[in-house]
């Protein structure tokens, strides 16, 4: 072995090369660089957002304070929440339907269901509004229901991903499992119930979850869709920005990213469980 | 002679312009175990999930113990069905899937418990109620999806190609099993295959089944021995079939003129119209290989040279090139540890036959 020798690396060995490495050291950076900037200084002890002046955790307070801000937080949950839980049953249903029957025009309805998911945001936006100008949708109703709108909105572009994560799930059931079950005495529904939706669950999870942060981080759509009365938590954020970039809005930001990165992971999590269950048949 | 348990009257299905079961007609007794037997794609396991309900016959009829199934949904119908794929719940453990049926059909916990391990044990799978279907093995899921469907105590028992996916060790165990099993609990087997060793082990009759018609129906070794046809003959085990003219047709005699191996003589009768254009099928094993002598030809002999060979262990398979050009079979069992080193690549045969041995087919 000669004095000067480096250790072999593998043709496949990608990550031991250090050209490889500072490159990836370099997307990390540009990455995350700006949330850990704005995740630093939400504890800075400042008005302003420049200048280092102590820690504190007294914008956290102050968020928790800050009534239209948690307002705004709650129609953002309470919006989400339904989303989600007509997303789940809308996509489910068309999932299940794109895949169990044969009817004309179906590659037609396919490619359409997906719109919502490749139509620009801000296009959406623009077609709700008008939307609900052209139809009158009243903007002045109490409480639950002034969330309609963007409720609907959001229903929206939230049930197509629910139907992929769904009709991808699907794909790998075993049709002879539901036919044993009829076999074995099962109507239909039982059949459903008992050996389709099983199979479906992961597949629903992971759709709920990417529908309640989609619908909760949602800012383009729900900005052309909400009302003066019906802030939600990212418009509002937006509204604060505007008047001045305080360590308060670092706060609340961290704190979104922080919800979303939890569900978010769940959500992969159960993604990742899917495809792997997926293997076998 | 009591009713069939199943019949099956002049069913014909159709799907589009294709028709997988054309005209079928057939009668399977109660208490037997029946093979259904053919290539893929000739419409056997349509005919199985025509009886199980999952397809509905274009036109004809199925009884199931006297009743017409016309419009009954498989999930009211007598029959219990082992799939292909074994079909076992994953989300449930061994004693769910087992008791699935029994749970929704209203039977009480107590006795669905009982009756779920009687099924476990009559499978071989005492104990292992608690596991998930992924803690098992091929062999085991396919035995829940057995115990799943016998609990059910069902008039018949439909198997989708039961073996297809076990190793062939595990496949010659269950072929016994099967057949052991179905002696003991009395339950008319239906069993749907593309492989004859499966169905000439286990079958009390096969039905051979092509392009969506009954070839033949017969014991196993009948369907052997007496193949109808040359579809049957070339389907179940390996023949040699050589095409020829019936030129002598006695009760005692008949003689076919071959291009091949010259006149064929057989020691019975075929009743076959005069002159006509007949098949005569000869098995391998049934053709006796031996060193050229210089004595005059006997009948039912020719000659030829080894082109092949495969030694099988039990027994070494022979090809051997005629005169005429054409390759046929030979079987030979190796009796003794050296009888396969008694003939090799090249070397020239003598080959004969008894006058019993040919089958003469006229279809």
């Amino acid at each position: 072995m000669s004095l000067f020798s480096r250790p072999v690396i593998a043709p496949l060995e990608y990550t031991k090369r250090l050209w490889l490495r500072s490159w990836i050291a370099g997307v990390a950076f540009f990455l995350y660089a700006p949330l850990l900037v704005l995740f630093i200084f939400s504890f800075n002890d400042s008005k302003g957002n420049v200048v280092w002046k102590g820690f504190t955790f007294k914008y956290y307070g102050k968020v928790f304070q800050n009534t239209s801000l948690m307002e705004a937080l709650g129609n953002s949950l309470t919006i989400a929440a339904l989303a989600t839980v007509f997303s789940l049953i809308l996509g489910a249903m068309s999932a299940v339907m794109l895949w169990r029957f044969r009817f004309p025009f179906k590659a037609g309805l396919e490619g359409v269901m997906s719109l919502p998911i490749v139509v620009p945001e801000i296009c959406m936006g623009v077609a709700m509004l008008v939307f609900f100008a052209a139809i009158d949708w009243p903007n002045d109703l109490p409480w639950p229901l002034s969330l309609s709108a963007i409720t609907i909105a959001h229903i929206t572009f939230c049930f197509p991903f629910v139907t992929m994560v769904v009709r991808a799930r699907l794909a790998t059931f075993n049709k002879e499992e539901e036919e044993a079950a009829k076999d074995l005495g099962a109507t239909e529904w039982q059949a459903f119930r008992d050996v389709l939706l099983p199979h479906m669950r992961p597949g629903l999870i992971a759709g709920a979850l990417l529908s309640f942060t989609l619908s909760l981080d949602d800012f383009v759509i729900t900005f052309f869709t909400s009302g003066p009365n019906t802030v939600t938590f990212p418009v509002k954020v937006y509204s604060m920005v505007r008047f001045s970039v305080t360590p308060e809005v670092n706060a609340v930001s961290s704190l979104l990213i922080l919800i979303t990165v939890i569900l978010t992971t769940l959500a992969l999590r159960l993604q990742g469980k899917v495809s792997i269950a997926g293997g076998h048949s | 002679m009591t009713e069939p348990i199943i019949q099956i009257r002049n069913v014909t299905k159709r799907f589009g312009a294709m028709v997988a079961v054309d005209n079928v007609s057939l009668d399977i007794k109660a208490g037997e175990f029946f093979v259904m037997l053919g290539p893929s794609g000739c419409g056997k396991t349509t005919l199985l999930r025509m009886i199980a309900g999952f397809e509905v016959p274009t036109e004809g009829q199925i009884l199931i113990d006297g009743q017409d199934m016309a419009g009954v949904p498989p999930n009211k119908r007598p029959v219990n069905m082992v799939f292909q794929s074994y079909a076992v719940f994953p989300h449930m453990d061994v004693m769910d899937n087992v008791a699935y049926g029994m749970r929704i059909a209203g039977v009480a916990k107590a006795e669905r418990r009982e009756r779920a391990e009687e099924a476990l044990a009559l499978v071989k799978l005492d104990g292992l109620g608690t596991r998930m279907p992924d803690q098992l093995s091929g062999g085991q899921r396919q035995r829940v999806a057995l115990a799943r469907s016998l609990v059910m105590r069902p008039k018949v028992l439909l198997l989708d190609e039961p073996l297809s996916a076990l190793d062939a060790k595990l496949r010659a165990q269950m072929q016994f099993e099967l057949t052991e099993l179905q002696e003991k609990i009395g339950i008319t087997f239906v069993t749907v295959t593309h492989d004859q060793d499966e169905a000439l082990s286990m079958a009390c009759r096969i039905g051979v089944v092509n392009k969506g018609q009954v070839a033949q129906l017969a014991t196993p070794s009948d369907l052997y021995e007496y193949p109808a046809n040359r579809f049957v003959a070339d389907f179940v085990g390996s023949v040699n079939i050589f095409e020829g003219r019936l030129s002598v047709d006695e009760p005692e005699r008949a003689v076919v003129e071959t291009s091949d191996v010259g006149q064929i003589h057989i020691n019975h009768g075929v009743t076959g119209p005069h002159e006509a254009t007949v098949w005569v099928a000869l098995r391998p094993e049934k053709i006796n290989l031996s060193k050229p002598s210089d004595q005059s030809p006997t009948e039912n002999s020719t000659q030829g040279k080894i082109v092949g060979m495969s030694y099988l262990g039990d027994c070494t398979v022979y090809e051997v090139k005629l005169a005429s050009g054409r390759v046929i079979r030979v079987r030979r069992s190796n009796m003794s540890r050296f009888d396969q080193d008694d003939f090799t690549w090249g070397d020239m045969v003598a080959m004969d036959w008894h006058a019993s041995s040919p089958v003469v087919l006229q279809a």
